[in-house]
């Protein structure tokens, strides 16, 4: 039983990582019609920069280890939205382009990090507490899978506060639906382009200081390989669906841990077959619009 | 044209598929020889590159900065054969892409299986490599159906994604070394025994040269005819707008899939070429960066161009190895940090280079090649030539890129 | 091709031609609409209509000459046309469906305007009884509403307003046909309608189209009247409006 739970609340820690990638992916998508390939580098530098300011603040304390989430928000939104005024408005609804281009950076920026922190794997360490564990009915948790859960719902309802009670909010979710409507109603949406890449990229960079201790690593390709996650996620969740995305973070988390526990170690695989399932059977996903 | 009600879709269509078809097929014998004349010159140039390239083993000829060395060595023949081998690659890339408008991510899975599959059967099985390359190519086309039926239920950025997990499922397979069969990280070894001799062996790398130049030719043989056939001109249609080939009553889908499979077997085919080239098969051939190399040396070449492609492909690969030896070089090492980090990473320079022609030179080194053909013949005040079947055979095509 | 001069039209169109996915759509249109009142825009189905108010909204590839007022926007980007005071109405409607009505409404509303809530509750009460329900839950005639709303909002130069009652039970026919009178008062409307009662009703200039281009300009009553003309151009003998 405590392994259930062990595997069941780990999980949801997973979870909760895939969605603060896949949030962004899934609204930057729905508005723009962008698969963003440079996404997991906003993460990796949010990871990169954290961990920096962490240690020069001291890494073992709370301050060190807050501002080191702040960095790594800031960070992947100030990359994520110069990402999109440099080169994806150039290319202003020209789909393929844009998605080469992110192509390009994502390549291009993982050289340059392996070029500026190197190839080998660097360790992040936090205060003491996030490395150890506390019971749960019987499981011993580690406790830095709560704060990436409550990380993860603190944003999640940030976002949804959002795009529920702003302008820009409700432009973006007009946008998502209907976007050549939204400019004949006389607003620029080039603006609200920025703004998703801005809040898609300040939750990469959390989940990127979040993912290093979670995973206890930080390397440049550890963005890249969560967002081909994160792909998945968004696609089973409904392209542009940020409750879908949400939900499938963690459908799609907790199936590979279980599958991984009990079925072999076939959880990257079990995630492939149910996206393989979700596309024969809904294609538009779990919580997409019919196209 | 007009669209109106006066001329129904389906005529549209029909005229469209037929001037395609007549794009594509060289002008018919006219009044005299003028047929002939405007066909020569399409195969003298790329019959002579192929003999050229063939001689190249027994030539002593140096491009400094270009070729690691003298054309017969077997550093610079090794690195030619690689170019050629993602040549081949490139050019299954373009069917999907450049043909099809499919953007896939997973494309290298049927590199990698050829590459894997093959070594896999001939040590698995004790088939030599005749009969062990036709089993994989078989297997190769029974998971391309497969997983192409699946991918192909979603179209653009969907099944961008899509290919990507399946791509992503084998590569994580091979990682993890199932049954001791594909050496995990490591990779997996040739084995030598189940290769005839002639093939194996440093000291043998020209013969090795010449299968991938046979492969390169071939690939390009077979993505010629592919996109020459009733399906390549459909699959063009359709990549232009699918709703009005479904009016005309044709199965976007069945056409699709036909280009994908097609692709992923040229595909396979030259990735068992790279596992005999490198003697060995490593879990990067999978990876989806493999792909995404595919796709920028198309994207550089010139989407819908196939000497684009294979233009893209040696611009690649010879430019990736330069760029690791200039890494590694001390002129780089003086600098100071702000340059010599960037400089000396190639995958950031090739990024750039990919963004920077993306951004201002859509239609890549093909559309570059055609401005500078254009300002020679403009110079030469010759009368405008037909240009159907010479090396710009990607003239045509670029015409109908998007 | 007859030609009746428009006294101050407040857009002019000239030899407009326009692109949807690699296919020309409309050919040749000149048009006008007068500063006052309903300019209709008629034609048979897919003679390109739709396109030509999406080409002056700059939703689809264009070329030719489009003046409002006498500035040109051939060449701005759609939201620079509507915020010059171009309203849109458009055929489907295209309310946003996750939104609320009141919402629908808020995001049409555009800075430095004076917006006209009055007049948009006076025209369709239902709104404000509405405010809170998703606009995808509305009836096709109730989302109608939220779209002229929106354009009505604004203090427009003119509005853009394509076949407003199609699908629509003859009520809300004529509700929708009384609120575009109404409107016409306060700003000048080119209107797309199949319904040529309402036509009749409301529009003093009428410009036809055939397979992209404009082919008759002139009074709407007297376009109208002649059967041989609308057969022509319609396919419909007049008299037979209400069926068509
Ligand atoms: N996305 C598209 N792809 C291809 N053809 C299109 C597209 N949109 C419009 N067309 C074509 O353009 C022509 C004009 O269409 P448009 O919608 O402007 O006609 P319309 O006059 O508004 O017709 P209706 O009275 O039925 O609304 C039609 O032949 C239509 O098929
Ligand atoms: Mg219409």
């Amino acid at each position: 039983m405590s392994t259930v739970i062990l595997l069941a609340v780990t999980g949801v820690g997973l979870g909760a990582i895939y969605f603060l990638v896949a949030c962004g992916l899934s609204l930057i998508y729905g508005l723009m019609g962008v698969l963003n390939f440079a996404h997991g580098v906003f993460l990796s530098l949010g990871a990169f920069l954290g961990l920096e300011v962490a240690q020069l603040l001291g890494a073992s304390t709370w301050t060190g280890f807050a501002v080191s989430l702040l960095v790594g928000a800031l960070a992947g939104a100030v990359f994520a939205a110069a990402t999109e005024r440099i080169l994806v408005q150039r290319l202003y609804n020209r789909h393929i382009e844009q998605v080469l281009v992110t192509v390009g950076l994502g390549l291009a920026a993982v050289a340059l990090f392996d070029g500026i922190w190197g190839t080998d794997p660097r360790f992040p360490r936090g205060p003491s507490w996030l490395g150890e564990t506390t019971g749960v009915a019987g499981a011993s948790i580690p406790n830095v899978v709560f704060i990436a859960i409550v990380s993860a719902a603190a944003v999640l309802a940030s976002i949804v506060l959002f795009l529920k009670h702003t302008r820009y909010g409700m432009i973006i979710r007009a946008g998502v639906e209907n976007r050549s409507m939204v400019t004949a109603l006389g607003i620029d949406v080039r603006t609200a382009f920025t703004l998703v890449f801005t809040i898609g990229g300040a939750a990469a960079g959390i989940g990127g200081v979040l993912a290093s201790h979670h995973f206890g690593y930080v390397s440049p390709m550890l963005g890249q390989t969560l967002l081909i996650f994160a792909f998945i996620v968004t696609v089973i969740g409904g392209l542009g669906s940020l409750i879908g995305a949400a939900v499938a973070s963690v459908l799609v988390a907790l199936l590979q841990q279980f599958a991984n526990f009990y079925l072999w170690g076939t959880g990257d695989f079990a995630v492939v077959v149910l996206l393989a399932l979700v596309l024969l059977t809904r294609p538009s996903g779990l919580m997409g619009r019919k196209a | 044209m007009t669209a109106m009600n006066t001329r129904g879709t389906e005529q549209v269509v029909q005229d469209k598929v037929a001037a395609m078809r007549h794009a594509a097929r060289p002008p018919e014998g006219g009044p005299g020889a003028s047929g002939l004349r405007s066909r020569l010159p399409g195969l003298v140039v790329p019959v002579g590159l192929v003999v050229l390239l063939a001689c190249l083993p027994l030539l002593d000829l140096s491009l400094p900065g270009v070729l690691p060395g003298a054309t017969y060595t077997p550093g610079t023949l090794h690195l030619l054969a690689l170019a050629m081998v993602m040549a081949g690659a490139a050019l299954s890339y373009h069917l999907l892409f450049g043909v099809a408008g499919l953007l896939s991510f997973g494309h290298a899975l049927y590199f990698g299986l050829g590459a894997y599959g093959l070594g896999i059967v001939m040590e698995g099985l004790g088939l030599g490599l005749v009969p062990a390359a036709v089993l994989v190519l078989v297997v190769g086309l029974v998971m391309a159906t497969l997983l192409g039926a699946v991918s192909l239920q979603v179209t653009g950025i969907p099944f961008a994604m899509v290919t990507l997990a399946f791509a992503q499922a084998g590569f994580v397979l091979v990682r993890k070394n199932p049954g001791k069969l594909t050496g995990g990280e490591e990779g997996l070894r040739l084995p030598t025994d189940y290769v005839p001799d002639w093939l194996v062996g440093v000291a043998d790398t020209r013969n090795l040269y010449w299968v991938a130049l046979a492969a390169l030719v071939l690939a390009f043989a077979v993505v010629t005819w592919v996109q020459r056939s009733r399906a390549g001109h459909v699959a063009e249609a359709v990549r232009e707008n699918e709703l009005r080939v479904q009016v005309l009553g044709m199965r976007p889908f069945l056409v699709k899939l036909a280009i994908f499979v097609a692709a992923s077997v040229i595909a396979s085919g030259m990735g068992m070429v790279h596992l005999l080239l490198n003697s060995g098969a490593v879990p990067h051939t999978l990876s989806a960066e493999f792909t995404i190399s595919l796709l920028l040396m198309v994207v550089l070449g010139g989407v819908g161009s196939r000497w684009g492609a294979v233009a893209g492909a040696f611009v690649y690969v010879v430019l990736s190895q330069r760029l690791a030896v200039l890494a590694q070089s001390s002129a780089i090492d003086d600098l100071p940090a702000v340059l010599r980090i960037p400089l000396s990473e190639p995958m950031f320079i090739l990024g750039t280079i990919f963004i920077l022609v993306v951004m201002f030179l859509p239609g890549g080194l093909a559309a570059l090649g055609l401005r500078v053909r254009a300002l020679f013949s403009r110079r030469a005040a010759a009368p405008p030539e037909d240009r159907s079947g010479t090396p710009g055979a990607l003239v045509q095509e670029d015409d109908q890129q998007r | 091709m007859t030609r009746a001069p428009v006294p101050d039209a407040v857009l002019t169109v000239r030899g407009l031609a326009a692109h949807v996915a690699g296919q020309q759509v409309v050919e040749h249109v000149d048009l006008e609409v007068a500063a006052n009142g309903v300019t209709a825009l008629l034609g048979r189905n897919g003679v390109g209509k739709t396109s030509t108010i999406k080409a002056v909204m700059g939703l689809i590839d264009r070329a030719g000459t489009i003046e409002l007022d006498g500035q040109d926007i051939g060449t701005l980007p759609t939201h620079r046309v509507a915020q010059l005071g171009v309203g849109y109405v458009p055929e489907d409607r295209e309310v946003f469906s996750a939104l609320s009505v009141s919402e629908n409404l808020r995001i049409a509303e555009r800075r430095g305007h004076q917006h006209r809530y009055d007049l948009v509750y006076d025209l369709f009460p239902e709104l404000r009884q509405r405010a809170g329900q998703a606009a995808g839950t509305l009836s096709g005639g109730q989302q109608q509403m939220v779209s002229l709303a929106r354009a009505l909002l604004n203090d427009n130069r003119v509005l853009l307003v394509d076949e407003p009652t199609k699908g629509l039970a003859p009520r809300l026919v004529h509700e929708v046909g009384r609120a575009l009178a109404r409107a016409a008062e306060v700003v000048p409307v080119l209107l797309v309608e199949q319904n040529l009662q309402v036509v009749r009703d409301l529009a003093h200039h009428a410009v036809v189209l055939t397979g992209g281009r404009s082919v008759h300009h002139g009074p709407a009553a007297e376009f109208l009247d002649d059967p041989d003309l609308t057969q022509r151009l319609l396919g419909v003998s007049t008299g037979s409006e209400r069926a068509v």
